[in-house]
């Protein structure tokens, strides 16, 4: 009986096995696709095999010198672009979704049900009705087509996403502050010498997201940049290469050019899924 | 039904009665949202009337600088010493008279018809055509609502301001003296400390979220699209009506009914399918025995983890005629490319292959949230049905199965919310195709956010309904968000962990 029992323990185990196994095949497998044909050597847009025959650096040597004999396609340009903007972006919103957490989770003031009222139903529109408001609104400034502009959209909302952080706040236990303030600390004191430092994993994964936002945004940078390809993300950049105009010269390049974007995104994703598990658990033990 | 008779069921009758009751709940928090709607207005008309009255009251009762603070900004500070702050109150008033006198009342002016003269060419007495600008519909309402909002936080400004002027007079009154500016600048990093924190995100969201959604939600009682251009005007529902014109089957209205009808079609699987299966291959990684659970979890998140424009639009070069996935249906058909047009030719052959796209795209965040809640169901469940001598199968069906449909429930709502703003797989994968004269703008797998973006960036440029559409997905997203925040615990013990 105990060994009819193991032996079905073994075949489901392996079953398990084998159809993770598979599974994961399939969701891997576009992406080793894109990775093998980033590095091929021989024909233009699509071949008719899935294994390239020949494999080179030649793409990625001329994505990043600028080979390829049109001026407009300039990868590194859009690289320091994206990575400018994201810097920035990433600043900006850090500060503004953490005092916007810690005022909301810590402190108590008339009006902090009523924000947060209105910071839920801000967040239920769709995102882009208000694309063409922001872009005459801009345009008002004089700021359209310029990477400021890119700043500005990616971190004015920022304010607006402070669920997370402030249910990690939330689980910091009062008594904190209380001993704090009787020691006499005033509010501010509190945030920066007792609340941050606590709050490392919350704090790391609010920048990692806001760093990560700039990279991966195509909507807002199509609209704002129009065909200004000097100031463009790499997200619309590497799209421009898709089209017509483009696709034969620059597809081996473009491939390449998403594996340089791909594979930073994605260890930071990595990265920041990890400090946010911490937080949350982090902050469950603690109450 | 009592709690042990709750016990006394299976988890299946269990699950039946929750569901049962979740959308039993339904009508019941539809209308307790309606109430506490009646109830917000009434408390702000009191407030309102409560208002009136104090201005009246501290009128009479002020004496000659909190009175004439009714007219002219901060004298009553200035009056009782409060200099800085008198000061600051002056200058508001003077910077909005300015602003109104240079700039805003020349916009504003044009608000109820935003403007009536188009662009025009008169000749000069030698002939030569002279170009006239006509008014701008767009920037007389952009520039309205700039008005408008400034108004109403002068507004707010100006009652500051009277309040502080009597709030100072009593202080007087009561031989006290104002705080020093240090004092106060002390105050703004302690009791004060939130206005400190939210004033830069708060202005922040101001200028760039509501005061452009002012704008949208006014366009969409507007005209303005491809054929009025500069100069549009107000129309009042027409573009809601010409949503739901069925009775005349209009080409927009045919629109509306089959992107609507597909949304919910596609939100509806979209999340189902996610969620079963999600929950499938989360229960497979986190089985006891099965080595190598993070590596599992690591490769699936790595469809995520990669930004969407990459893995979607990579997609889209597999799905092509001659691309990868018809180059492998051809290894496996003997060598011949059977060609299949994945997203342009037929309609439900695009619409299934989204589908399935989406699930290549969503299961992992359903793998990652389900991993994380299999982790947390306590150990000693499966202990002690251990000692029962429950067998798997067993401790499957009544405790972990049970448990997850429970804590995972909301999260249904809101990834079907999300599932109706799913811009990006749309957007990026299938484009809207395969296309079709049907209808208004929008191909055969567009939802109703695509359509949106289509009818504000596409061919067919009608802005005012793409407003409308953006609110009408505004109220089905917030009665459905609503629904699952009235009833979701961690809104009502918000400081349980405190």
């Amino acid at each position: 009986m105990i060994k009819s029992y193991k032996t079905r323990r073994i075949i489901a185990n392996t079953l398990i096995y084998v159809i993770l196994s598979v599974m994961c095949l399939i969701w891997i497998s576009p992406f080793v696709y894109l990775v093998l044909h980033s590095f091929r050597g021989e024909g233009y847009v699509s071949v008719n095999y899935l294994i390239p025959h020949e494999f080179t650096f030649k793409n990625y040597i001329d994505l990043f010198s600028g080979a390829g004999g049109d001026a407009a396609i300039n990868f590194p340009r859009w690289f320091l672009n994206t990575f400018v903007v994201a810097v920035f972006s990433c600043i900006i919103s850090t500060i503004s979704v953490l005092a916007v957490s810690y005022a909301l989770s810590r402190l108590r003031f008339g009006a902090r049900k009523k924000l947060m009222n209105v910071g839920m139903i801000l967040g239920m529109f769709p995102g882009f009705m208000t694309m063409i408001a922001m872009y005459y609104l801009l345009d008002a400034m004089g700021l359209t087509r310029t990477l400021v502009a890119l700043v500005i959209c990616y971190s004015c909302g920022a304010g607006l996403g402070f669920q997370i952080s402030k249910g990690f706040f939330d689980t910091i236990p009062r008594a904190l502050d209380e001993a704090a303030t009787i020691d006499g600390a005033n509010k501010n004191q509190i945030f920066w010498k007792i609340i941050l430092p606590m709050s490392k994993p919350i704090v790391v994964y609010t920048v990692l997201t806001s760093f990560i936002g700039p990279w991966c945004d195509f909507i807002l940078a199509k609209i704002i940049m129009g065909d200004d390809r000097a100031n463009y993300t790499v997200a619309i950049g590497l799209q421009a290469m898709t089209t017509n105009e483009f696709l034969q010269a620059y597809y081996k390049q473009y491939l390449a050019g998403s594996v340089c974007v791909a594979v930073p995104i994605t260890i930071l994703f990595l990265k920041m899924q990890k400090y946010y598990v911490e937080g949350v658990t982090a902050g469950g033990v603690k109450g | 039904m009592t709690f042990v008779e709750y016990k006394q069921l299976s988890p299946l009758q269990r699950f039946a009665y929750n569901f049962k009751k979740f959308f039993k709940n339904i009508p019941g928090a539809i209308g307790r949202f309606f109430k506490a709607c009646g109830t917000g207005i009434v408390k702000f008309f009191v407030g309102i009337g409560k208002g009136f009255k104090n201005y009246g009251v501290t009128f009479v009762k002020g004496d000659w600088a909190t009175k004439l603070s009714y007219l002219i900004f901060g004298v009553g500070d200035l009056h009782k010493g409060k200099y800085y702050k008198g000061i600051l109150f002056f200058l508001s008033e003077v910077l909005y008279a300015l602003y109104m006198i240079f700039f805003g009342w020349n916009w504003f002016k044009d608000f109820f018809t935003l403007g009536t003269q188009d662009a025009y060419t008169t000749y000069d007495e030698m002939g030569f055509p002279v170009n006239h600008a006509g008014d701008e519909s767009m920037k007389i309402l952009l520039y309205s609502t700039l008005t408008l909002v400034i108004t109403v936080l002068v507004f707010v400004i100006y009652i500051a301001n009277i309040k502080d002027a009597y709030r100072h007079q009593i202080m007087r009154a009561n031989g006290e003296k104002p705080t020093t500016l240090k004092q106060d600048a002390q105050d703004f990093l302690d009791g004060k400390y939130h206005i400190t924190l939210l004033s830069f995100p708060v202005l922040m969201i101001g200028i760039f979220n509501i005061l452009p959604l002012i704008f949208m939600i006014l366009i969409a009682f507007t005209n303005y699209s491809k054929e009025h251009f500069t100069l549009f005007d107000w129309v009042g529902l027409q573009n809601f009506g010409q949503l739901f014109d069925v009775i005349n089957s209009s080409k927009k209205a045919t629109t509306f009914i089959g992107i609507a009808g597909w949304t919910l079609l596609w939100a509806v699987v979209a999340t189902f399918s996610n969620y079963i299966l999600g929950m499938v291959v989360a229960l497979m990684i986190n089985k006891k025995g099965i080595k190598l659970k993070s590596l599992w979890r690591t490769l699936f998140v790595i469809t995520i983890a990669v930004p969407q424009f990459v893995s979607l639009l990579l997609m889209n070069q597999m799905l092509q005629e001659n691309g990868a996935i018809n180059i492998l249906l051809g290894y496996l058909n003997g060598g011949h490319n059977p060609g299949i047009k994945f997203l342009s030719d037929d309609v439900w052959v695009a619409r299934i292959t989204v589908m399935v796209v989406n699930c290549w795209v969503g299961i992992p965040y359903t793998i990652l949230s389900m991993s994380g809640i299999l982790m947390n169901i306590p150990e000693d469940l499966y202990e002690s049905a251990r000692i029962d001598g429950a067998s798997p199968v067993k401790t499957f069906t009544a405790i972990t199965l049970p448990y997850m449909i429970f804590v995972t429930t909301p999260q249904l709502i809101t990834q079907f919310v999300g599932n109706i703003n799913n811009f990006n797989v749309i957007f990026l994968l299938s484009g809207g195709g395969p296309a079709t004269k049907e209808y208004f703008g929008a191909g055969k797998t567009d939802i109703l956010v695509t359509w949106l973006y289509n009818l504000s960036m596409g061919n067919e440029q009608d802005y005012g309904l793409a407003s409308a559409i953006g609110i009408l997905v505004f109220i089905i997203c917030a009665t459905l968000s609503l629904i699952v925040y009235n009833n979701s615990k961690s809104m009502k013990d918000e400081e349980a962990f405190s």
